[in-house]
């Protein structure tokens, strides 16, 4: 048994340690403040500057436009809507199902609006679909701080005379705001980290966008595309776009453990 | 807010609705099974026959699950019943940390490790040939990636087996292990199987990770050094070319259908047999 838990926590430090070893010597400074020359699958000069501002661009729309859809839902399931709610059960229910929809189907999803909509792949067709990708995601990590936010404290908010809206905004939101922030967080990194979503509607490219209606290039696709070249120049730019991705990710996962702690201090316990 | 509430049960409809409308051009023309069950596959001459795509992904899925059940059912047995208290507040952050890692990042792992351990090694050693590119490493990769699902749920079943039961089962005389095997496990037997559901749906639509691994020939495998052709691999490599083909779209988000259609039944499965366990337990 031990031995089992030995092989998952093995796994987790021989994947970071394989790829962070045979990527790192590919992160050049010119890796990371140039954009590829000379198309990104041929062209031997220039680094990944694309696909990291295409990606931060990206996740960050996407995480932002997941949240404003999925706090106000959580405060309604909570705050407006009993326990055993059948709209509640129900919502609950569906987010646990589209959680587990894989990427894939959401990239296909998210090509049928874009043709629906005359879009073409372009960084807003990526916003949208990674949206959707993070939705499930964030909303499920949100409800089950704000779930634990104790009874007393609302009916406390209510006997002041708040009316439900005060007390979820002023009251509920403080209350889990390390929750909150962790789920922003956790979604962030699904969104920035993942390839089968963003492969039909944002597109690939050498540039960095200008505009939403642009192309985006993005991290993941820019190894899974780089990786496959029979060119060891191309393929360090695979390598230095794993690093960074990775470097993001842990950095994600330690941050939101830090800010927890910072953004603990307004809680009343 | 009531309405933006509506908005996840809509979605999962939206979704059906729309790969539904995209994949009746081809439905018109040939039957659902017949295209399930077929194995041509030439998209220029019209034929789409997904049947080899179906068996790759399931080849790939068994291979995952045979390796990642034992080992994250005996990890969650150990951290939920014997890891001292430090282990397991350990355990826990790596464990959703592995659930971060992207899947583009398990591929190159893949790549980098376990294709040429499988093609240099392990292929010889079973006397056989492989590339490397083949089912058993789409098969390592998958499980990894599985790992913190099934870990993550069974752990919150075990969670919910009452501590009286053990301590009733240790103070009849049975030894720890007795009392894991015909108390815990017996439990939350519903749970674990809902766990490796969701495992099992998890494996079932990875893409890229599994893509960059398994080879990707459209022939059916007939030992775990084949090559395989899983269906999610096929959407994704494949969105260039699908417009200018007649009919390739639309084979294509029948692909995606049959792929949400799976997830759907066993998540919808596994978390009913969830809800029910919960409600029991309480």
């Amino acid at each position: 048994m031990m031995a089992s838990a030995v092989v998952v926590m093995g796994s987790l430090l021989l994947i970071i340690g394989a790829v962070v070893v045979k990527s790192l010597p590919a992160l050049k400074l010119s890796m990371i403040t140039q954009t590829p020359k000379g198309g990104y699958y041929l062209g031997k000069e220039g680094g990944i500057l694309n696909a990291i501002v295409g990606s931060l661009y990206l996740a960050s729309g996407a995480t932002l436009l997941s949240l404003l859809l999925s706090l106000p839902i959580v405060l309604f399931l909570n705050i407006y809507t009993k326990k055993s709610s059948v709209l509640a059960t129900w919502t609950r229910f569906s987010l646990d199902v589209l959680w587990g929809i894989p990427s894939i189907v959401y990239g296909a999803f998210g090509f049928i609006i874009m043709m629906f909509f005359g879009l073409r792949t372009s960084l807003l067709a990526g916003i949208i679909t990674v949206a959707l990708l993070e939705l499930p995601i964030m909303t499920r990590a949100m409800d089950e701080v704000i779930r634990l936010v104790p009874e007393a404290l609302k009916d406390a908010s209510y006997s002041l005379g708040a009316t439900r809206l005060e007390t979820a905004l002023k009251v509920i939101v403080r209350q889990s705001l390390p929750g909150i922030v962790t789920a922003v967080l956790i979604a962030f990194g699904r969104g920035i980290g993942d390839a089968a979503s963003v492969l039909f509607t944002a597109g690939f490219t050498d540039s960095i966008p200008r505009s939403l209606l642009q192309p985006a290039a993005t991290l993941p696709l820019a190894i899974f595309f780089q990786l496959g070249t029979p060119y060891p120049e191309v393929q360090q730019r695979a390598y230095a776009s794993a690093a960074v991705l990775t470097l993001i990710i842990l950095a994600i996962s330690l941050g939101s453990r830090l800010l927890v702690k910072r953004f603990a201090r307004h809680r009343i316990k | 807010m009531f309405l933006l509430t509506a908005v996840p049960g809509l979605l999962v409809f939206l979704m059906l609705f729309g790969l539904l409308q995209k994949s009746r051009a081809i439905l018109a023309l040939k039957t659902f099974s017949s295209l399930l069950l077929s194995s041509s596959w030439h998209p220029l001459k019209g034929e789409f026959g997904l049947f080899p795509f179906l068996m790759g992904t399931l080849w790939v899925t068994l291979a995952a699950m045979v390796i990642a059940v034992p080992i994250s059912l005996l990890t969650a047995v150990y951290l939920s019943e014997y890891a001292p208290k430090f282990v397991r507040e350990f355990a826990k952050p790596m464990i959703d940390l592995l659930a971060g890692i992207p899947s583009v990042v398990y591929g190159v792992w893949g790549v980098l490790m376990v294709v040429p351990f499988v093609g240099k090694t392990l292929a010889p050693l079973f006397g056989t040939y492989s590339s490397g590119y083949c089912v058993l490493s789409g098969g390592v990769v998958l499980a990894i990636m599985v790992f913190p699902t099934i870990i993550h749920v069974a752990l919150e079943v075990f969670s919910t087996v009452p501590n009286e039961l053990r301590e009733a089962s240790l103070s009849l005389g049975a030894t720890k292990w007795e009392t894991v095997k015909h108390v815990v496990l017996r439990k939350g037997l519903q749970g674990i199987i809902a766990a490796v559901v969701l495992g099992l749906s998890r494996a079932f639509g990875e893409t890229i990770a599994v893509l960059m691994v398994v080879g990707n020939v459209p022939k059916l495998p007939k030992s775990i050094f084949d090559p395989a052709y899983p269906l999610p691999a096929l959407i994704a490599n494949n969105y260039g070319e699908m417009m200018s083909v007649p009919l390739y779209d639309s084979a294509l988000m029948l692909a995606a259908l049959v792929l949400l259609l799976v997830v759907l039944v066993f998540n919808i499965g596994a978390r009913f047999i969830l809800v029910r366990a919960e409600r029991k337990a309480e």
